[in-house]
């Protein structure tokens, strides 16, 4: 007989065996078929984007930058995303696992917001001639990160866990409209900002640069499944860890008292 | 115009971040998760069976 059903069967690793039967670590099938994906992803977008790519008549090889910096962009939104559909679940339903992947989600989003923002400003110094500017989408972006941080220190804060979860839930309901804002701040504002290269009325390039790019932005998305499963099971592991240590002061109280 | 090359460290410092950004949080993740795994007995788990249940999905 198997573990109870789940509704998040994509999330169950296979028993790498420890010493006591279970699974050790957080790695299964899936994650390791993932793994092998993102690497071999990460090469081709390597050799291309730095290698096989042809210069840019205007950006000159700046140009290798938007093959990594929109995609950690893209990737940290998707993180905000989920984030607010799970706290919006939680808020709904008190679903531990719509918590925990609103966490997982959180923590992911916060490392591609500021890898994103790190590319920016070494893509900004050689071609805006600094490394930062109070532009609408750069001072966004940085608040959407101050938010994330937020959220993640909101978690470690000590206290009950439910209470944590649902306040860390109402600040995570935010992300969503400010990604909404991160992403229009170039529309809705004229700024140093270019427009976004991709857009639903047409591309600003083609041929492999395009393909090149699509394919940074499905390795960064693969990736980012990869990460949450690891990041899930950490999340869920931690929390059975402190159910446990609370079991057994509760038995060791309950010894205590029976042998007066 | 400025040229390639230079350019060259800003694109190498860039790709250099993600890759290392993401290698570093990939180790720590990873290291988490087995010194957690660890600390939980099997069966609670969620995704783990006993030994006597035998293999998971």
């Amino acid at each position: 007989m198997t573990a109870p059903a789940t509704s998040d069967a994509e999330l169950a690793p296979a028993p790498a065996a420890g010493a006591d039967g279970g699974p050790r670590g957080t790695g299964s099938t899936a994650t390791r078929a993932l793994g092998a994906v993102v690497l071999a992803g990460a090469a081709a977008l390597a050799g291309l984007g730095l290698f096989g790519t042809p210069e840019d008549v205007v950006q000159g090889a700046l140009v290798r930058l938007l093959y990594i910096h929109p995609q950690a962009a893209t990737t940290a939104y998707i993180g905000c995303f989920l984030t607010t559909v799970g706290s919006g679940v939680y808020l709904w339903r008190r679903s531990v696992w719509w918590d925990l992947v609103a966490l997982a989600s959180a923590e992911i989003g916060a490392l591609f917001t500021a890898l994103a923002l790190i590319t920016g400003s070494l893509w900004g110094r050689p071609a805006w001639g600094t490394y930062w500017v109070w532009d609408a989408r750069l001072t966004s972006t940085a608040m959407l990160m101050l938010l994330l941080l937020g959220y993640l220190a909101l978690r470690k804060l000590p206290g009950d866990t439910d209470v944590r979860a649902r306040q860390a839930a109402v600040l995570g309901l935010l992300l969503l409209p400010n990604v909404i804002l991160v992403r229009q701040s170039v529309v809705w504002w004229r700024t140093l900002h270019q427009l976004p290269t991709l857009d639903v009325t047409g591309t600003n390039i083609s041929g492999l640069q395009l393909f090149t790019m699509m394919l940074g932005f499905a390795v960064f998305a693969v990736l980012f499944v990869w990460l949450l499963m690891h990041r899930f099971r950490v999340a869920w592991l931690e929390r059975q860890r402190d159910e446990v240590l609370v079991d057994e002061a509760i038995r060791a109280r309950v010894a205590e008292g029976s042998g007066r | 115009m400025s040229t390639a090359a230079d350019n060259a460290p800003y694109i190498i410092a860039g790709w250099a971040a993600v890759a290392g950004g993401i290698g570093a949080y990939v180790a720590v993740l990873v290291r988490r998760g087995r010194a957690l795994s660890a600390q939980v007995p099997a069966d609670r788990r969620r995704w783990s069976t006993t030994p006597a249940e035998g293999s998971v999905r």
